[in-house]
């Protein structure tokens, strides 16, 4: 190997690196506030891609039919409970919410030029018609059993798993999507050719963690979101809801997901299923950083791009077999390190 | 007709049924039979691995795999004998589990099944890369397999070999469960209490989820011998989830509820492969879709599975209620009366900042009841957690029976003769009470779980079972030995804890708060046993707030305040003085 596939290589692994750092802090985030071990999170990744896919081609979003079918759920089981609470008057808004709201949206996209909208109008329109299934699946799936056990709520998220795969090939077909750079061409840098993709891939992942960054610091959901992650019966008591702090940071990671399904949409083919591996392999980057420090699953990540790059050049066949069997010396380091016995008692 | 369903007739009845299923069925109906054999074995070992254990593997398809992959290449290009790749495979999926199961069981529960994802999807990878093993055209020609020079080549012959594998993995796996580790085993989840009855709850766990690997080996092993062709694609990550849909529809802590769930998963996806499609009009992984959204509701409406749920309706006969008498088990030799038993000295705990003990001193000696007492918040319960080793001590030194046991764990001090109660009841609520009491008694016994598969281990398993009842009967829980936990109340609860600290035959008994629900007559007939107990030359030391029982029974009195040595006397003397009466009932500051 010469310099130059180094650098290749290398920048490769960077721009992967960068959308699994995204991953694994939305898997941490998801993980500390709710406790939820999120394998559905790659799914949003190519729902988020194939989505964009399907408007920039001039059709409609397939999944629009999703949030519209899981909006009316939510709506008929929120108002079952506001009736059950007594709180009749919470059905207006309930409905106009979940139900209506949906709707229009499906009428408004209906209209609308879909081909022929700006780009960044396009990747609006297909957030719209993504990152609401987060909230939603929390809604249906992991608020009516959020105090159970670690492994229940796991258990749960590989079904959710298994649904949203198995509607993705029923959605978006067999067939792979990818979808135009955000900008053609590309510069070189010192001895280095670099697509612009990537560097719209690595600034706006920076970008995105920085935003994440400010948003725990300084806003009041950040904080009530950081509250409920170190004390959830605490950060109850001081009036955060927990349903809220769940349904936030699902929001949050399918932002996160469908948005880098997004950004590597332009350089590598996505297919119904790819997003599972995608997603996996943040949960790789997650685990280095114990399923616990931001900043540690972020490098981790970028070490699995990086690991994954290299290994693509080296034994391309076993590239997987490499990145996911790293995460057992990161295990087999922490068990020596952590003196800890977990105790999740059954009351 | 309900008097006559006892379980072994159910089982014999079942048995029978099936054997004739082959003789009766079209080809199709067999080989669907044989797939569910094959599945619900696996689904067994997760039964196991979940509902007993607390813990869970997505990656069972790969220990298929290996089973079959190991026999497949052995057979085929070293001409091994089948029955001879059976025990290769065994002994890599023993290699395989240990290593993962060492990497990952120290952490936190969720780790395992993390590590069990990138096992699966790395070992996919490798069957469908490795030339050696055919890639992802796999391997064919595999010889059936030879039983007694009888050759299993058919599907209706294969049947037998798959589903007397299946029953006999059912039948010992009950067993199992039956028995000293089995009683073990049901108690991983409560973690402390466990590790505080001397059962070392890492070693368990490895078992669970050692055997859960094995049944999922044999069951490839079986697979491709009746395929006779292997290739990667049934050892994937998503046939190991599916395994667990199983195990969770059927009923994750019933036996047969993964014979339950594997017949069921495998006619609905029969069922919906073939009508789905037709009804939808589009291609795709329509079951898919199903076997979530069912596992979802399953696990939201009825966590413990379908097969609960079908058992309500079948009436069962009440299940023999007598404890044969055995011979009693050996005891431990009682230290001289009057002499030490434990010793405190200057021991602190700290958590962080806040200091809960701040150089605590107490004795308690042979034949005598020390009383711990102190207002709410003292940190009585703290130093209990200390002397047994349940949260141990920041700094001091603990003596018990002369031995240093400040640094070591409640395992090894629950082995030096020291039992506990807790101050929140931990009970297995769904064991009966004979269970539980049993559990304290588990020290006493030395047959494994692969003994007591096979039953071998019964004349010891009556001798624990004998002393367990006996403890109970001793506290008056007699009439209550096979009723479960859960249903007594709470007062009684923490009885049967004292009765399962007395199963261990302890030379020293803390008890925590063991009055604290009980009404008069009971508070007065726990007295009475203790008093006896301390007849015996029994050291015990209790926490309890309950002024009139302390002061009626115990020796001397210890009395803390904000983590701190007050008072210590006679009890008469404490209950005069002043410094007592003021932290109880408050002085007059002004």
């Amino acid at each position: 190997m010469d310099a130059s596939i180094a650098l290749l290589l290398s920048q490769d692994g960077i721009t992967n690196g960068a959308i699994y750092a995204l991953l694994s802090l939305a898997l941490v985030l998801v993980f500390a506030v709710t406790r939820v071990i999120f394998i559905p999170q790659g799914e949003f990744v190519a729902y988020g891609a194939l989505s964009m896919a399907a408007i920039n081609a001039g059709l409609l979003p397939p999944t629009m039919w999703v949030v519209v079918t899981l909006g009316v759920a939510v709506a008929i089981v929120d108002s079952v409970a506001a009736l059950r609470e007594g709180a009749p008057a919470r059905l207006p808004m309930i409905i106009l919410k979940n139900a209506v709201l949906p709707v229009l949206a499906v009428i408004v996209v209906r209209y609308l030029p879909l081909k022929d909208l700006a780009y960044p109008v396009q990747v609006l329109i297909a957030l719209c018609f993504v990152v609401p299934l987060g909230p939603q699946i929390y809604r249906l799936a992991f608020q009516p059993v959020a105090e159970a056990s670690v492994l229940l709520l796991l258990i749960v998220a590989v079904a959710v798993h298994f649904v949203m795969i198995g509607m993705g090939l029923f959605f978006f077909g067999a067939e792979g999507g990818r979808i135009p750079p955000f900008t053609d061409g590309g510069v070189t840098l010192g001895p280095a050719y670099v697509q612009y993709q990537t560097l719209w891939i690595v600034g706006i992942a920076a970008l995105l963690i920085a935003g994440l960054a400010l948003f725990f610091e300084h806003s009041i959901y950040g904080k009530a979101l950081r509250a409920t992650a170190i004390n959830r019966t605490g950060a109850r008591l001081m009036g955060i809801s927990a349903d809220m702090a769940g349904k936030l940071c699902f929001t949050l990671a399918s932002l996160v997901g469908a948005f880098s399904g997004i950004l590597i949409a332009p350089i590598t083919t996505i297919y119904y299923d790819t997003g599972f591996l995608i997603g996996l392999k943040g949960f790789v980057g997650a685990i280095i950083g114990g399923l616990a420090s931001y900043p540690l699953a972020a490098a981790g990540a970028i070490l699995v791009g990086l690991l994954e790059s290299y290994s693509s050049f080296y034994a391309s066949a076993y590239k997987e077999v490499i990145v996911f069997t790293l995460i057992l010396p990161v295990l087999l380091y922490q068990s020596l390190t952590t003196h800890h016995i977990d105790d999740e008692e059954e009351h | 007709m309900a008097r006559l369903l006892t379980p072994m007739r159910a089982m014999l009845a079942f048995a029978i049924a099936m054997s004739l299923l082959p003789l009766l069925a079209a080809q199709f109906t067999v080989t669907l039979a044989n797939y569910i054999g094959l599945y619900a074995l696996v689904a067994l070992g997760l039964v196991l691995l979940t509902g007993i254990g607390g813990l869970t593997s997505f990656g069972q398809a790969a220990f298929v795999g290996l089973g079959a992959y190991a026999t497949a290449y052995l057979t085929t290009r070293h001409g091994m004998s089948p029955w001879g790749t059976l025990i290769v495979g065994m002994v890599f999926t023993t290699a395989v589990s240990l290593a993962l199961g060492l990497i990952t069981l120290r952490l936190s529960g969720h780790f395992l099944p993390l590590g069990t994802i990138a096992w699966g999807i790395s070992l996919y990878f490798i069957f469908g890369n490795l030339e050696a093993l055919g890639g992802h055209g796999g391997i064919d020609g595999i010889p059936p397999v030879d039983l007694f020079g009888l050759e299993l080549g058919s599907t209706r012959a294969f049947f037998y070999v798959i589903w007397a594998t299946l029953l006999a993995a059912i039948v010992t796996t009950q067993n199992m469960l039956d028995s000293r580790e089995g009683r073990a085993m049901r108690s991983l989840r409560a973690m402390t209490m466990t590790e505080a009855m001397g059962i070392d709850t890492l070693r368990y766990r490895m078992v669970l989820f050692m055997i859960a690997a094995q049944f999922a080996c044999v069951s490839g092993w079986l697979y491709a011998h009746m395929q006779r062709f292997v290739n990667p694609t049934p050892f994937s990550l998503g046939q190991g989830i599916e395994y667990l849909f199983m195990a969770v529809l059927g009923g994750a802590a019933a036996v047969w509820g993964a014979v339950f769930g594997a017949t069921a998963v495998s006619f609905l996806k029969e069922f919906l492969q073939d009508q789905l499609p037709k009804l939808i009009g589009a291609t795709g992984n329509f079951e898919m879709v199903v076997f979530g959204l069912l596992t979802i509701l399953v696990l939201h409406r009825a966590r413990d599975g379908v097969w609960p749920i079908i058992m309500r309706f079948i009436p069962q006969r009440e299940l023999n209620r007598t404890v044969e008498p055995a011979l009693a088990l050996p005891r431990r030799d009682v230290p001289e009366r009057g002499s030490d038993v434990l010793q405190v000295i200057n021991v602190t705990k700290r958590f962080g900042g806040l200091v809960a003990n701040n150089k605590m001193n107490l004795t308690v000696r042979a034949g005598e009841v020390m009383a711990l007492i102190g207002p709410n918040g003292a940190g009585k319960s703290t130093l209990f957690n200390c002397i047994s080793g349940v949260n141990p001590a920041t700094e001091g030194e603990i003596r018990f029976m002369g031995q240093r046991i400040e640094q070591l764990g409640s395992r090894a001090i629950a082995r030096l003769g020291m039992s506990r109660s807790f101050q929140h009841v931990r009970l297995n609520q769904d064991m009966t009470v004979l269970e539980n009491a049993a559990i304290g008694a588990h020290l006493r016994g030395r047959k494994n779980f692969i003994q007591s598969a096979w039953r071998l281990d019964r004349e010891e398993e009556r001798r624990l079972l004998w002393e367990a009842a006996h403890q109970l009967q001793r506290c008056g829980l007699g009439e209550h030995l096979f009723d479960t936990c859960g249903s007594l109340p709470l007062g009684k609860q923490r009885i049967v804890e004292i009765a399962r600290a007395l199963s261990s035959d302890p030379t020293l008994l803390l008890l925590d708060e063991p009055a604290a629900g009980l009404r008069h007559l009971e508070k007065r007939a726990l007295a009475d046993l203790l008093a006896k107990l301390r007849g015996e030359g029994m050291a015990i030391l209790l926490v309890e707030h309950d002024m009139d029982f302390v002061m009626g029974l115990a020796d001397r009195v210890l009395v803390m305040e904000f983590g701190e040595h007050l008072a210590e006397g006679l009890p008469q003397e404490i209950q005069t003085n002043p410094k007592v009466l003021e932290a109880y009932l408050g002085g007059v500051d002004e």
